[in-house]
């Protein structure tokens, strides 16, 4: 995590009844909407990628100390289920106690990267996943850069669908040739 | 008669008087003292004290803590009524008497004027309360010498224990007495008010308008004339039911005036303030509460999801509350109900009661910390998400 501080913080994360599970079923809704966006927009700030429940309840996404409040821990696992039943999160332990987050979701990645394929005239090549990831053609593409686990799983929905197949092409290296 | 001893008249600190009684011959057991006659007898809390009318000086008592039994002789033609005290051995502290030793253990006392009946009944009493016990317990407690003489042990604290209760007895009857006294002025009382107040409106012009109104308002709080009580009415529902309506009757304008909520501890009072006397107990008061709901009243019961159950007007718009409650938080950012209910000038517990329904249509959020609960304007539903 970088020392950046330039994340926007929506009003919400000043506004201490955000701190409080709300009992009333419409505002818990739109408060744990709320805390959703913000988890996910917080994690694509800060490139983050896993989160440990116990380091990021003492950090300052779930702790703003100017007002004095903080999210329960047991409340920070609610919104993560939350998530995880978006397809956000995905629960490494069954203590709950880390987690992966995907500020998109692999179905999501792949669509991205297979209308980029699709606009750069890539279909039915074969192009490894190093160049997808660091090619110059993708230069300046959201998923430049990306995790290595996440492009596979984002390629694999993609396969499901029938819209690529991964090739192993040895050595770690492997390739995909998009339909 | 040896245990009586010269003395005066004179009641020594803690003794009272109690009666007495002219023209009291004594004697020692079967024989007459001739130089006893003629004299008054005054009985004391302490002591039995007989002086001579012709010569003052002449005086002799006897410590009551020697009776050992009482009995009476009536009159006949030749004798007049004589009251017998049975008496225990002289005791070795006993002062110097006109006689030092007797064969007798009783001595007599003849009423040649009459009044022994009375004699009687008072020194029975006296002596029944053996007050020179209990004075001496407390002041000589921890002295080894003096607790041979004193009633001491389980039977000393028993006695102790019944005379304590005893008294509380009689104070608490002393104070019932005027109460019963009242109770029975009650129902006059409300007439004459009720009649003062008609004649005051007949003469409005001498008084003023101003007089009149804080008269009348005085009257008004000497409350309901003609309660209804589970002595007017046969079957208990029947009671329960017109009780409820003369409840709501009672409250509709106290509820109009504090907004049209009201707490049933707040009701109690009000009720029985004005009932005045009749006074309903908590269970009654509560059933009859429990009708109101089915009723068609203007003044209702209803339970808040908390538990809470509050006296209302039925007409008491529930929006119009929420409204008004939102507003207020809005305008100080944040509340918490004692700040509400100062704001409104209503309880804590209608205030808090407000602010829930306020948070359950979705007017207020709350913010749940160690310092308490304080609620905010719904900003989660009104303003966007980020």
């Amino acid at each position: 995590m970088t020392t950046d501080d330039s994340f926007p913080w929506p009003w919400q994360h000043d506004f201490p009844p955000f701190y409080t599970l709300q009992p009333n079923a419409d505002t818990r809704r739109k408060q744990e909407e709320a805390w959703c966006t913000l988890i996910l927009s917080y994690c694509k700030h800060y490139k983050t990628h896993q989160l440990d429940v116990a380091e990021i309840s003492a950090g300052p996404l779930f702790n703003n100390k100017s007002i004095q409040r903080k999210l329960a821990t047991e409340h920070i696992v609610g919104i993560l289920n939350v998530l995880s039943k978006k397809g956000h999160v995905e629960w490494l332990d069954t203590n709950k106690k880390s987690c992966i987050i995907m500020w998109r979701t692999p179905e999501e990645w792949g669509k991205l990267i297979y209308d980029w394929a699709k606009s750069f005239g890539l279909m039915n090549t074969v192009c490894t996943l190093y160049e997808l990831t660091n090619g110059e053609d993708s230069a300046g593409q959201e998923f430049h850069g990306i995790e290595n686990w996440l492009l596979v799983r984002a390629l694999k929905t993609l396969q499901s669908s029938g819209k690529a197949e991964l090739i192993s092409l040895g050595e770690a290296n492997d390739g995909v040739k998009f339909f | 008669m040896d245990r009586l001893q010269w003395s005066n008249v004179s009641l020594k600190d803690d003794e009272n008087f109690h009666h007495s009684n002219d023209g009291v011959k004594l004697y020692d057991g079967e024989n007459k003292a001739s130089a006893y006659e003629d004299g008054n007898l005054v009985l004391t809390s302490h002591r039995l004290i007989w002086t001579n009318v012709n010569d003052e000086r002449v005086c002799l008592s006897l410590d009551l803590s020697y009776i050992t039994s009482l009995d009476e002789e009536p009159s006949s033609f030749t004798r007049s009524a004589k009251i017998v005290c049975y008496l225990s051995p002289r005791k070795s502290g006993t002062g110097s008497g006109p006689v030092t030793h007797s064969s007798y253990t009783f001595v007599r006392w003849s009423f040649q004027k009459g009044g022994q009946t009375e004699f009687m009944r008072q020194l029975k009493d006296v002596v029944g309360r053996r007050l020179w016990e209990v004075r001496k317990a407390p002041t000589n407690q921890g002295s080894s010498y003096q607790v041979g003489k004193l009633k001491q042990g389980i039977a000393g604290i028993e006695k102790k224990i019944n005379e304590q209760q005893r008294r509380t007895d009689s104070t608490i009857s002393a104070a019932f007495e005027d109460l019963d006294a009242l109770m029975v002025k009650a129902k006059e009382m409300v007439a004459i008010s009720k009649s003062i107040a008609a004649k005051i409106e007949q003469k409005q012009g001498n008084i003023t308008e101003d007089e009149t109104v804080r008269f009348k308002s005085y009257l008004l709080s000497l409350g309901i004339p003609d309660p209804v009580t589970r002595d007017s009415h046969k079957s208990n529902s029947k009671y329960l039911l017109e009780l409820s309506k003369q409840i709501s009757s009672v409250l509709v304008t106290p509820l109009q005036e504090c907004g049209g909520m009201m707490t049933l501890t707040d009701v109690y009072c009000r009720i029985n303030r004005a009932r005045g006397v009749e006074l309903l107990s908590p269970q009654d008061l509560y059933d009859a509460c429990k009708l109101l709901p089915s009723m068609d009243l203007p003044v209702t019961l209803k339970t808040y999801g908390s538990g809470v159950r509050l006296i209302q007007l039925r007409s008491s718009d529930e929006e119009s509350v929420v409204a008004e409650t939102a507003l207020l938080v809005e305008e100080r950012n944040c509340l918490s109900a004692d700040e509400l209910a100062r704001v409104i000038g209503l309880s804590v517990i209608i205030a808090k009661e407000r602010l829930l329904l306020a948070e359950q249509k979705g007017k207020l959020c709350r913010d749940d910390t160690v310092e308490g609960l304080r609620f905010y304007p719904n900003k989660f539903l009104t303003d966007c998400i980020s």
